[in-house]
């Protein structure tokens, strides 16, 4: 009993105060929110785009620069990885240390040199006044590689503590309010996650977490996956990354239920 | 190089990390081939791969090629071999439970009927990889949807649990034939992760495949993708700098601390004792942090590259990694140990989950639960590649195979992981960090063993003419693994069940592929 009470005074108190304080440290060479500048870009040039393992990004060409000036990025299929960064020879893109990159819809994380994330809208009405300071989350993983999971899983630890925002993880269906997927939707698994939703009481919302989720990530196209958890259900918030950071998830959390960020500010 | 000779004439001997051309592969009939690797197995070597293709210009009446990989760790060789398969292929299941899984796979993915098989079940529930002669017992189904191992009795029940678990993990299907809590026999149906990358490995873009091969499994994305450029490497005949194999090195016990650590928190959860449970749970996160320290991502992502590394160390991030290192190495010390000074802990511990030593030779398992049997096998020493190959780590072992011992084998692990990390670190050599790479081999096959945080990882792969991937085999440790979980629950409690399958800790993605 004593050696607990020592380990417990020596460990220390190791719930972060975000997001009234600071945010965690981000290791400096973080792959966050990518920046394209279009002006570095030569005519003609796809190499990012050639390069690129899940097809994330669409060239410019000659044909549509004048709808498209600069290359496209689908953040929604992004593995965050560094093939596009260390095959361009003008730094054209480079990814910041910026976590926010959750969105409402899937076509809000196709980004270009001149239009990035838009904000994002939390939760209204019913739903707001029913889950906004009360969210069980079930979370079903369905084909993918289990970092998802295990970012997610994170939240629960007394670092992050999740629980003191009134979002937990549940295991039944019937108690769940919101049903996080992660993984490229495997055929195999379409029926239970199918079931899953279904035994779900409505009001209920769906978030779909990681690259596989959201568009297929690194198996989109493959017969055996059904290209992320839109095949199934309505998804309403959508958390990128190939494991999304778990500030990134719980930041996409924390502003689809309108809670306050950092100092006061909402996002 | 001169040619290794081989201890089993038809096969022929090559080194971890190597490759051969195809050519010299011995191919043989059916019959010995199986000769072989019965006498092989019963001489102690363990069956490492064994899968098929179609290989280019082959007679149209043996349209299939098997290849098997045997590992002999105390000779620390590895040995190929081939045969051509007409349309059937006559099981050893019988007499070595360890090839059981292979032959499954070989029926589900080349539609190979294969006689004389105890149970020819479903591995993964998948499409075929290769057209071949149908068979009745692998046509595909629903997942899942498959007869059972089932005890029959007045007092007998079943229990089912899954896909969906009550916790945040990975799907799968578990079926228990109970008396009373009493367990006679559990068995596991897996495939729900099943997503196709061995099939798209074929052929795939050298950057697709980089990125099938960090996603194997998330949680040993270091020890896959290790395994992953060796076998490019073998390929392309590349040397690496010593600075680059050490930086690997590095990188691959982070990530066995970050889930060893990982593993004994949640162990301690699963009995109750919350302390360590509470305390290793944020200090895995730690180690996973520092792994993002080199590379920018938790898990190891695009740390490594074929040829190298893609991330190097300074002086400045050196010493922030040992400072880090050792503060949490002292705080994980601190808070295992309150789970050694528990005596109501280690009574939950003690003679739960017996996997018997037998048993566990039998159906060829690796990694920390091979060890906790007194097993001593360990890739890191009895294949050493990389910087293991200069740097010694004693495997370590336990001999009671219980829960405990799955327990204390981590534990003594942690110590000597984090040694080593210090180690490298304080004299880490000179170099580049990534070294060019020329086009892969034409025809030919590369072979090697990783020995990741969960046990072995396997990667063999082919090349056709043109020298691109034709075939790209993966067998992660817990395909070995999966039915000792069986065996180790014969006789428990079901009630112990979750302790039992958290001190295996397997993973479903790097089953089902």
């Amino acid at each position: 009993m004593l050696d607990i009470l020592i380990a417990r005074i020596s460990q220390g108190h190791q719930t972060m105060t975000y997001p009234d304080g600071p945010s965690p440290p981000l290791p400096p060479r973080f792959r966050g929110l990518p920046v394209l500048d279009a002006d570095k870009c030569a005519d003609g040039c796809t190499l990012c785009a050639d390069v690129c393992p899940t097809q994330a990004i669409t060239p410019a060409t000659a044909e549509n620069a004048a709808a498209m000036p600069g290359p496209l990025m689908d953040l929604g299929r992004c593995l965050f990885c560094t093939q596009c960064t260390s095959i361009c020879p003008a730094d054209a893109i480079h990814f910041t240390q910026n976590h926010r990159l959750a969105a409402r819809r899937a076509q809000h994380l196709h980004i270009s040199p001149h239009q990035s994330l838009p904000p994002l809208e939390e939760l209204s009405g019913r739903l707001k006044k029913l889950l906004g300071r009360s969210l069980k989350i079930r979370v079903v993983s369905a084909g993918g590689c289990n970092a998802c999971e295990a970012d997610v899983n994170v939240l629960g630890t007394i670092g992050w503590d999740l629980q003191r925002f009134g979002i937990d993880f549940v295991a039944s269906p019937r108690h769940a309010d919101a049903l996080l997927l992660t993984g490229a939707l495997s055929r195999n698994m379409h029926m239970a996650v199918r079931k899953t939703w279904d035994a779900m009481p409505d009001p209920k919302i769906a978030i779909a977490v990681g690259a596989c989720a959201i568009s297929g990530g690194p198996y989109a196209g493959h017969p055996e996956v059904l290209n992320g958890a839109e095949s199934v259900l309505p998804v309403d918030l959508f958390i990128p990354g190939c494991p999304p950071h778990p500030l990134t998830i719980l930041d996409g959390l924390l502003r689809v239920l309108g809670k306050r960020i950092a100092d006061g500010q909402k996002c | 190089m001169n040619r290794i000779v081989s201890a089993f004439p038809a096969f022929t001997a090559i080194g971890v990390g190597r490759s051969i051309p195809f050519a010299s592969v011995v191919r043989s009939d059916i019959a010995a081939f199986q000769r072989t690797l019965a006498d092989a197995m019963t001489r102690g070597c363990r069956l490492v791969s064994l899968f098929a293709m179609p290989e280019p210009n082959a007679p149209a009446e043996m349209p299939l090629t098997a290849v098997a990989i045997l590992a002999d760790d105390f000779g620390s060789l590895l040995y190929a071999g081939r045969t051509s398969i007409a349309d059937s292929y006559p099981s050893m299941a019988a007499d070595f439970p360890q090839v059981q899984l292979f032959e499954r796979e070989l029926a589900e993915q080349c539609g190979i009927i294969v006689t004389g098989h105890p149970w020819l079940k479903p591995v993964r529930f998948a499409p075929r990889l290769y057209s071949g002669p149908d068979h009745p017992s692998t046509a595909p189904s629903v997942c899942g949807d498959m007869e059972f191992y089932q005890v029959k009795g007045a007092e007998v029940h079943e229990v089912a649990v899954g896909p969906v678990h009550a916790g945040v993990i990975e799907p799968g299907h578990f079926r228990f034939q109970c008396h009373g809590e009493n367990i006679f026999h559990l068995e596991i149906s897996l495939g729900y992760q099943h997503r196709g990358v061995e099939r798209a490995m074929i052929g795939a873009s050298p950057a697709r495949a980089f990125s099938f091969a960090q996603t194997l499994c998330g949680d040993t994305t270091i020890g896959h993708t290790t395994a992953y450029c060796q076998i490019i490497e073998a390929l392309s005949d590349c040397r690496k700098s010593a600075r680059a194999q050490s930086l690997r090195g590095i990188a691959l016990e982070l990530e066995r601390l970050a889930n060893h650590v990982g593993d004994l928190g949640a162990i301690s959860g699963d009995v109750g004792f919350l302390p360590t449970a509470s305390f290793c749970g944020r200090l895995r996160g730690e180690f996973l942090n520092m792994t993002a320290m080199l590379c920018g991502n938790r898990f190891g992502r695009d740390m490594l590259r074929p040829g190298g590394v893609q991330f190097d160390l300074d002086r400045q991030l050196t010493d922030q990694l040992q400072h880090r290192l050792e503060k949490s190495a002292a705080e994980a010390r601190q808070a295992i140990e309150l789970m050694w000074n528990s005596p109501s802990t280690m009574a939950r511990l003690d003679d739960t989950g017996r996997l018997d030593p037998l048993d566990a030779a039998q159906l060829g398992v690796v990694g920390p639960m091979a060890r906790a049997c007194n097993l001593p096998r360990d890739a890191r020493h009895d294949h050493p590649t990389g910087i293991f190959r200069f740097v010694h780590i004693p495997p370590a072992t336990w001999a009671t195979g219980d829960v405990f011992a799955r327990a204390f084998v981590r534990w003594l692990e942690i110590r000597r992981s984090t040694e080593f990390i210090a180690g490298q670190l304080a004299g880490l050599p000179e170099g580049d960090t990534c070294s060019a790479l020329s086009a892969l081999a034409p025809d030919h096959l590369a072979v090697t063993l990783v020995e990741g945080w969960r046990g072995e990882i396997c990667h063999v792969a082919c090349t056709d003419s043109a020298g691109r991937l034709f075939r790209y085999k993966v067998v992660d440790p817990s395909f070995h693994n999966w039915p000792a979980v069986g065996m180790a629950l014969r006789g428990q409690e079901i009630s112990d069940f979750p302790l039992c399958n958290k001190s295996f800790n397997l993973s479903y993605c790097g089953h089902d592929l």
